[in-house]
C-alpha cells in the first residue's frame, strides 16, 4: 500500500506512539488537581506549549490546547467574532477556506455578521490588494488560510499581515493546519493575531490543534465550563496527546526544510507526468506547498479514479476529506473559475516521509493503466 | 544591518566623584556578564561612555538586554564612519535610508567633541543636512520638533551617527551599594522593592517564608520565578533563602490572640531575617510594605514590628500608591508571575480583625510568655534552605517529565 493522502492525516512517528503511550500511563492525573501529581501533569501541559512556542518562534501570547484543527478555526473565529462585534459585523475570507473556517463564517452570518469571500485568480491565489479594497471601518477580522488544503497554493499570508499592521481594529487569523511542518510560518513577525494547527497533520497524534493568540487579544470561548486554558476553552486537557504532538511538531519541524526539498522533487516528477498526459489538467499556480499535486481528469467521476487506484494499492484522495463525502464540485476548483466538470474532477495527491522516487514511479505506472481503462468511459464535459 | 556599536552612556555613577573607577569596573563586569550569551561582541571605552561593537550581529537583542541593567542613562545603537566629511555623509544617509517610517521633518545635531575637524558644528550641520535633503525631496528640517533628529558625535577616533537615545534603568551599578535581605512574599509589592533596591545598586539575597501544608508547593515556585527575574536585573545570580514557617505559624496561632498574630508573625519573620542577614554579611533589610496597605503596615504597626530588629528597615514602595506599584510590577514583568493564585504564609490565618495599632506591650509579653520561641526562630534559621537562581536556571516546568517525551 502507498499511503498518498498526507494532508488527510499522517502516520504517527513511532516516536509519538511511544510518548503518548507513556504520558497516558503515567499521568493521568486531571491537571487542574491541587496535588503535586495534578501539578506535574499541568507542567508537562506548559512544557509542552513553551516548545510550540520556541519551534514558531513566538515569544509572548499564547498557544492554546484544542480537540483539533476544526476546533482551533471556530474558536478563533466565532471567538473573536462574537468578543469584537462592538468593534464591527465584517469579516474578509478567501473564496478558498476549509470547511471548518467556510461553515463557521456561514453560521456567523446567520448571527448578522457581514462576511466578504475574496475571489482567488485562476492559480488559486488571494491577492494582497483586493484584502486592502475589501476592509471598511467595521471590519473586525480577516481570515485566510496559509496552504490550501485541496490544491496546496501558499496565500501571501506575510503581506496580508504586513497590510493589516495599519489596521490595528482588524484581527489576521491564519488557518495553517497544511502549512505548519511544511512551509515556514512565523505568527509573531507576520503579524498574526490567531494561528490555527493541527498535530495528525504532522505525525502527531489526533485529538490535539493548537490555536495561538497573540497577547492582548481575548476570545468568547465555545463551550462553557472550567477555566482551563487561561479561560479560552473550557474542559479537561488532553495530556498524552499535548506532549505527544509537542514532540511531533518539534521533529517535523526539525526536518521540515529537508523534506521539502525531497517532497518538491517529488512533486515536480509526478506534475511532469501529468503534463504530458491530454487527459489530465494540473490545479493550481506556483508558490505551492511541496507535499500537495492536485489534478483533474473532467468528464471522469474522481471517486471512479480514487478506487481505480486503490486497486493498485495506492490511497489517494478527492478533494478534501472534510467535504469527499457529498458530490458537489469542489467549492475550490469552481473559485478558480472551473467549470463544473472540471471542478467535480479532483484528484489530490499529498506525500510524507515515507516516499521516494520508486513510489512516484509506481503511482504514474497506475494512472497511466486507469487512464487506458477509463477512457472508453469518459463522459462529455457537457452535461 | 546598519548599526556596528552601541554607545552606553553612564547615570548615577557620574557623580561618584574620586570612586569614580571602580563603579565604571562594576559596571563593565556587570555588561560583560549579562552580554555573555552574545559571544560576537566586544568592548571599548572612552572618557564616561563605553561602546559595544556588534561585529555583524543584529542589535535589537543587545538593545534590549542593555536597557534593563542598572547604572546605564541611555543607549544608542549608532554607525560610525571616519571623521571626515565625505564619510559622515554617506553614513546619515545610510542611517536616514534605513529607517522604518519615513519622517516629514528632521534635524541634524552636530557635535565637535574633536576639536581638530576641520568644519566647526554649525556648520557641519548645514553640509549633513543640505546632503539629505537633496535625496529625500519630501523631507523638511524643522529644528524646534522634528520628528528625526539624526545626532552626529565627531571624536578623534571616528564620528558616530545615530537617531535613538533609548532610555536605560538608571541607577547604580548591581552591588556598588552594599548587601541586604529582602522578603519576598510572592505577592505584587516585594519583587517592586527589589527591583528599585537592585537599581539602586544594593546586592539582594531573597528570604521567603513558606508554611506547608497551609502553603502550596506552588506558591514556594512561584517565588522562585520572581527571583529568577530580579536577578535578570541584576545580571547576577541571586540566593533564595527558603525559611521553614509552620511550626512557629501555628505555634503564634494558639496564643489565643488572634487580632495580634499579623504583628506576631511579622516580628518573628524579622527576626529570622535578621538572623539570616547576620550569617550572610548583609546590612539591611528590603520589605515590600507601602504606608496604610494592610493592617500591618499602619505607622503603629510598623513601629512595633520594626523595633524588632536594629538593621536598617528599606522600604522603597512606602509612599507609594498601589497602582503607581502596579504599573512597575507589569513593567519589570513580574506582575503576572505575583497574581498567580497562590496562599503565601501571610494571608493564612488572617484574622477577621487584625490589629492596626498593636500594643508594643502586650506583645512584647505575649512573646516573652511563648515557652520556646527564640529557640524556634533559630531553628527556622537553620533549617532555612538556600537556592541560588539565575535568569537562566531551569524552571519546574522546563524539567517536567522526561526529556525523551518531548
Amino acid at each position: 500500500m502507498i499511503y498518498f493522502d498526507h494532508c488527510a492525516s499522517t502516520p504517527p512517528y513511532e516516536e509519538v506512539i511511544s510518548t503518548l503511550a507513556e504520558v497516558m500511563r503515567k499521568h493521568y492525573a486531571n491537571p487542574s488537581s491541587l496535588h503535586g501529581e495534578g501539578a506535574e501533569a499541568a507542567k508537562l501541559i506548559e512544557r509542552s506549549r513553551a516548545l510550540i512556542a520556541s519551534q514558531l518562534g513566538t515569544g509572548s501570547g499564547r498557544w492554546l490546547f484544542t480537540s483539533g484543527g476544526t476546533e482551533a478555526n471556530n474558536l478563533a473565529l466565532k471567538g473573536a467574532a462574537r468578543q469584537y462585534r462592538g468593534r464591527g459585523d465584517h469579516i474578509i475570507a478567501s473564496s478558498i477556506e476549509h470547511a471548518s473556517v467556510h461553515d463557521a463564517l456561514k453560521q456567523l452570518e446567520k448571527e448578522g455578521f457581514r462576511v466578504t469571500y475574496l475571489p482567488v485568480n485562476a492559480a488559486g491565489h488571494v491577492a494582497v490588494d483586493d484584502v486592502k479594497a475589501a476592509l471598511t471601518k467595521d471590519t473586525i477580522l480577516v481570515t485566510v488560510m496559509h496552504v490550501n488544503n485541496e490544491i496546496g497554493t501558499i496565500q501571501p499570508i506575510q503581506e496580508i499581515g504586513g497590510l493589516l499592521r495599519s489596521y490595528p481594529q482588524t484581527l489576521f487569523h491564519v488557518d495553517a493546519v497544511q502549512s505548519i511542518g511544511k512551509v515556514p510560518i512565523y505568527p509573531e513577525r507576520w503579524g498574526i493575531d490567531l494561528v490555527s494547527g493541527s498535530a495528525h497533520k504532522l505525525r502527531g497524534p489526533k485529538g490535539l490543534g493548537w490555536l495561538y493568540v497573540r497577547d492582548g487579544v481575548q476570545l468568547v470561548p465555545l463551550a462553557s465550563g472550567g477555566s482551563q486554558e487561561g479561560g479560552f476553552r473550557a474542559g479537561t486537557e488532553n495530556v498524552p496527546a499535548i506532549v505527544a504532538g509537542a514532540k511531533a511538531l518539534r521533529m517535523s519541524m526539525e526536518r521540515m526544510e529537508e523534506r521539502g526539498r525531497n517532497m518538491r522533487r517529488l512533486g515536480e516528477k509526478l506534475r511532469a507526468f501529468i503534463r504530458t498526459r491530454p487527459e489530465l489538467r494540473l490545479n493550481g499556480g506556483e508558490p505551492l506547498a511541496p507535499h500537495i499535486v492536485h489534478f483533474s481528469y473532467p468528464g471522469m467521476k474522481p471517486e471512479v479514479i480514487v478506487h481505480a487506484l486503490e486497486q493498485h494499492g495506492i490511497m489517494a484522495s478527492t478533494k478534501s476529506a472534510c467535504s469527499s463525502k457529498d458530490n458537489k464540485p469542489s467549492r475550490v476548483l469552481l473559485a478558480l473559475g472551473a467549470d463544473p466538470a472540471h471542478a467535480s474532477g479532483g484528484i489530490r495527491v499529498s506525500f510524507g516521509d515515507e516516499h521516494d522516487e520508486s513510489h512516484i514511479d509506481r503511482l504514474i505506472n497506475a494512472l497511466t493503466s486507469v487512464i487506458e481503462k477509463l477512457k472508453p468511459l469518459e463522459r462529455s464535459s457537457k452535461f | 544591518m546598519i548599526y556596528d556599536q552601541i554607545v552606553l552612556r553612564y547615570g548615577d555613577l557620574l557623580m561618584k566623584g574620586r570612586n569614580r573607577n571602580q563603579f565604571e569596573k562594576k559596571m563593565q563586569q556587570q555588561i560583560k556578564n549579562a552580554l555573555r550569551p552574545y559571544p560576537g561582541v566586544s568592548f571599548w571605552k572612552s572618557y564616561g561612555r563605553l561602546y559595544v561593537k556588534l561585529n555583524g550581529q543584529p542589535h535589537e537583542p543587545i538593545v534590549d538586554r542593555l536597557k534593563d541593567l542598572f547604572g546605564l542613562q541611555s543607549l544608542s545603537p549608532v554607525i560610525s564612519a571616519e571623521s571626515e566629511l565625505e564619510s559622515i555623509r554617506a553614513a546619515a544617509m545610510s542611517l536616514m535610508t534605513s529607517l522604518k517610517q519615513p519622517p516629514k521633518t528632521f534635524k541634524v545635531s552636530v557635535k565637535r567633541a574633536w576639536k581638530g575637524f576641520p568644519h566647526q558644528s554649525q556648520e557641519m550641520n548645514h553640509l549633513v543636512g543640505a546632503h539629505i535633503l537633496r535625496a529625500f525631496p519630501d523631507l523638511s528640517v524643522d529644528v524646534r520638533n522634528p520628528e528625526v533628529e539624526l545626532r552626529v558625535d565627531i571624536q578623534e577616533e571616528a564620528t558616530y551617527l545615530f537617531c535613538e537615545m533609548i532610555p536605560a534603568a538608571g541607577g547604580f551599578p548591581f552591588g556598588s551599594n552594599g548587601k541586604a535581605m529582602l522578603l519576598l512574599s510572592g505577592g505584587i509589592d516585594s519583587p517592586v522593592a527589589g527591583w528599585m533596591a537592585l537599581r539602586k545598586g544594593l546586592e539582594l539575597e531573597a528570604v521567603h517564608f513558606h508554611s506547608y501544608p497551609f502553603t502550596s508547593e506552588q506558591a514556594k515556585e512561584k517565588v522562585i520565578e520572581l527571583t529568577k527575574r530580579l536577578s535578570y536585573y541584576s545580571g547576577a545570580p541571586i540566593k533564595l533563602h527558603l525559611v521553614p514557617f509552620t511550626d512557629i505559624q501555628t505555634s503564634l496561632a494558639q496564643q489565643g490572640q488572634d487580632n495580634l498574630i499579623i504583628t506576631l508573625m511579622r516580628r518573628a519573620m524579622l527576626r529570622i531575617t535578621e538572623g539570616l542577614a547576620l550569617k550572610n554579611g548583609a546590612l539591611g533589610i528590603v520589605t515590600g510594605e507601602s504606608l496604610g496597605q494592610v493592617a500591618s503596615q499602619t505607622l503603629p504597626s510598623m513601629n512595633v514590628i520594626g523595633r524588632t530588629t536594629d538593621l536598617p528597615l528599606l522600604k522603597p514602595l512606602i509612599m507609594m500608591d498601589k497602582a503607581e506599584i502596579i504599573a512597575i510590577a507589569e513593567k519589570i514583568g513580574t506582575y503576572a508571575t505575583s497574581i498567580l493564585p497562590y496562599e503565601d504564609c501571610c494571608t493564612l490565618f488572617l484574622p477577621k480583625s487584625p490589629s492596626t495599632n498593636p500594643n508594643l506591650h502586650i506583645v512584647e509579653r505575649i512573646e516573652a510568655g511563648h515557652p520556646n520561641l527564640t529557640e524556634m526562630i533559630e531553628t527556622a534559621i537553620a533549617n532555612t534552605e538556600q537556592m541560588i537562581l539565575s535568569p537562566n536556571k531551569a524552571t519546574t516546568v522546563q524539567k517536567a517529565g522526561e526529556d525523551s517525551w518531548f
